[in-house]
């Protein structure tokens, strides 16, 4: 069974005026189903546009990349837009949901875009945010909900079209340390359920709750290691009590 | 997406910002209000010319002697009595587009009662004058053939006529009144007309048979018919005919052959025509006010969707992100506009037909709200939020997703 994510001398090119940025200088990688990885790498390394890349948000200047097995480097808009709408999920730092909207409608947006019916639309929205623990705050506006529940419905949203893989580009980056260990619990839970993750940050505190810590460094992966992670659940328990999120 | 959904985000997206919506949709409330009751009006207008010149004479001509010339000085129409009898019988006999011929011979004279007196017009006519101007008598009967043959001292009274001479609520059928001195058997009294386009009181008014007017009122030009004929075409498309035929009959019948006819005839419809290009000219100048109304309104949306698209650059990159295509983009932004624009468009037909209302029940016009209007006003407002919103909503379509996304 072929990878996941298969990328081959996966090259970016922006021209900035007269320069021309080399944003990826060739990336090979392959990420396969089921598995947790963090990619780490300071500003400028490349790892925004790698994720952007695997994200179908954009296109190689040059090499291949295989998702699910098909070629999507040269794709349509509109393919993409499909291929975003049904293998993908998304979860951004600044959570990225849209105010004035309650829960619900926030998550059953994807579901939206693949024409699903209300009733169908509204039951898989209740369902997946009771997977991340919102079942009680359906109709609630982000306004209405703390950090770490705004990140919680993004991630419910991100699921709820049963995607193959989730990319988080640093999901915990305005949250605190509870919080974090909170989403991360989430997405280890995820894992488990055979969902890909691929998460971006630059905590290294963060990273190890992942499988597999790929580094960018100008372009290039300069290291791709696997270790044993750590268990956010148990991280949890042991944290003190008077730091709990409100 | 259903269109229902997009309807309802773009519902929802207007009412976040009501006081924004609301002057965005003035230029079209005031458009289209516009549109509407100018037409209102103008119909309304056009309807109140009308009445007026229907109540003159249905399909009327009116043909006059012509005019002698002596010593060189032209003498007006009706200086010269050259219309005869003989001219009235043949346009009434031979003609097939004339339905109705009556002699009008005027003077005014003093009318007495037994107590009161009123100087007044005084018309020698036969009872076809009534069936012209389609007027009906509110008491008695009006001039019979047998009076006109007999010569009869009878007489037909307006309605002012009646109030000067015998009160208000009065009935004078059977009455004597004295015309020159000379004692009429009142048998008739008409129903009341009104004014005359120019404001002449048609009620003020004696009529008496054409044969006694000649020989007690006005004295005898025995061949020649002192006063005008009055002819009543078939129908409104005869007018013109009748006109053509009655040239060509008096032309035949007086052996003229050279340019000057001795005779006029006037044509009231073109008259009515003629007073309705007036109204045009204002229902036109309005129309033109609404159109630019209208257009100012859609670059006023286009300017406010403009605004929107910027506003929710990071809302339109997360749509992208989570599968929204181009194309669901530009549909979410162009059923806002077109939202927009309809509901200003909706919003101004109440007021322009609450308008027309009221200018009716002021003005006592008949003001018609024409549902093809109504239609057309709401089709075209639709019409000019697609316009304007096209723009704005393709360039919300075309954003980059990432760029979208990183918005500040």
């Amino acid at each position: 069974m072929p990878s996941l994510i298969q990328l081959a001398e996966v090259k970016k090119t922006y021209h900035m005026g007269d320069v021309d940025v080399h944003a990826l200088r060739g990336v090979d990688m392959t990420i396969d189903a089921g598995e947790f990885v963090a990619v780490m790498g300071s500003s400028g390394s490349g790892k925004s546009t790698l994720m952007n890349i695997i994200g179908c948000l954009d296109r190689p200047t040059s090499g291949q990349y295989l998702l699910d097995g098909r070629e999507v480097s040269r794709m349509s808009r509109d393919q993409l837009a499909d291929i975003r709408n049904h293998t993908l999920g998304f979860v951004f730092q600044s959570f990225n949901l849209l105010t004035r909207t309650s829960a619900v409608e926030n998550v059953e947006l994807p579901l939206l875009y693949q024409g699903i019916g209300t009733k169908e639309r509204v039951r898989r929205s209740r369902e997946a945010l009771e997977r991340v623990g919102l079942g009680s705050r359906l109709d609630h506006h982000p306004s209405q909900l703390s950090g770490g529940q705004q990140q919680r419905v993004a991630i419910a949203r991100a699921i709820v079209g049963k995607p193959k893989v989730i990319l988080a580009d640093e999901p915990t980056g305005n949250l605190d340390s509870r919080t974090s260990v909170e989403v991360m619990a989430l997405f280890q839970q995820l894992g488990r359920d055979g969902i890909t993750v691929v998460l971006v940050t630059h905590e290294p505190d963060i990273a190890e709750y992942a499988a597999r810590v790929i580094v960018m460094r100008d372009g290039h992966v300069t290291s791709d290691t696997r270790h044993t992670p750590k268990d956010a659940a148990t991280a949890m328990r042991e944290m003190p009590a008077e730091e709990a999120s409100p | 997406m259903s269109v229902f959904h997009t309807l309802r985000v773009a519902l929802r997206a207007l009412m976040r910002n009501k006081m924004r919506s609301f002057l965005t949709t003035l230029g079209m409330i005031i458009g289209v209000c516009a549109v509407i009751f100018s037409v209102a009006v103008g119909e309304g207008a056009k309807a109140k010319v009308e009445e007026a010149f229907a109540s003159m004479g249905s399909n009327l001509l009116i043909v006059l002697p012509g005019s002698n010339t002596s010593g060189g000085a032209r003498g007006g129409s009706g200086s010269q009595p050259t219309l005869t009898w003989d001219d009235m019988r043949a346009i009434q006999n031979e003609l097939s587009t004339v339905k109705y011929v009556a002699p009008v011979l005027r003077s005014q004279s003093q009318v007495m009662s037994e107590d009161q007196n009123w100087s007044t017009s005084v018309q020698g006519t036969s009872s076809e004058y009534f069936a012209i101007r389609s007027w009906p008598v509110a008491a008695g009967v009006t001039i019979q053939q047998s009076d006109i043959e007999s010569g009869a001292k009878v007489c037909v009274l307006g309605q002012t006529v009646v109030d000067k001479l015998f009160g208000a609520s009065s009935d004078p059928v059977g009455q004597m009144v004295r015309i020159k001195n000379i004692p009429f058997q009142v048998i008739g009294v008409l129903a009341k007309k009104g004014q005359s386009p120019m404001g002449q009181d048609y009620d003020d008014g004696v009529f008496v048979p054409y044969t006694t007017f000649g020989a007690k009122i006005q004295g005898g030009l025995k061949n020649y018919i002192a006063g005008m004929l009055m002819v009543g075409a078939a129908s409104p498309d005869d007018t013109s005919r009748a006109e053509a035929q009655i040239t060509n009959l008096l032309r035949d019948r007086h052996h003229i052959t050279g340019a000057d006819d001795d005779f006029f005839i006037r044509n009231l419809t073109e008259l009515a025509n003629s007073q309705q290009e007036g109204t045009k000219t204002m229902t036109t100048l309005l129309n033109a006010i609404a159109a630019i109304s209208l257009v100012v309104g859609g670059i006023g949306i286009m300017n406010i969707m403009l605004v929107s698209v910027t506003e929710r650059t990071r809302e339109i990159g997360l749509r992208m992100a989570v599968g929204a295509k181009p194309r669901n983009i530009l549909m979410q932004f162009l059923v806002e506009a077109v939202t927009l624009s309809t509901m200003g468009g909706l919003v101004g037909l109440s007021l322009g037909v609450l308008g027309a209302k009221v200018i009716a029940q002021s003005f006592g016009w008949n003001t018609l709200v024409r549902p093809d209007v109504v239609v057309a006003a709401i089709a075209f407002s639709g019409f000019v939020g697609v316009g304007f919103g096209l723009y704005p909503a393709y360039k919300a379509s075309r954003l980059d997703p990432i760029d979208a996304l990183r918005y500040e």
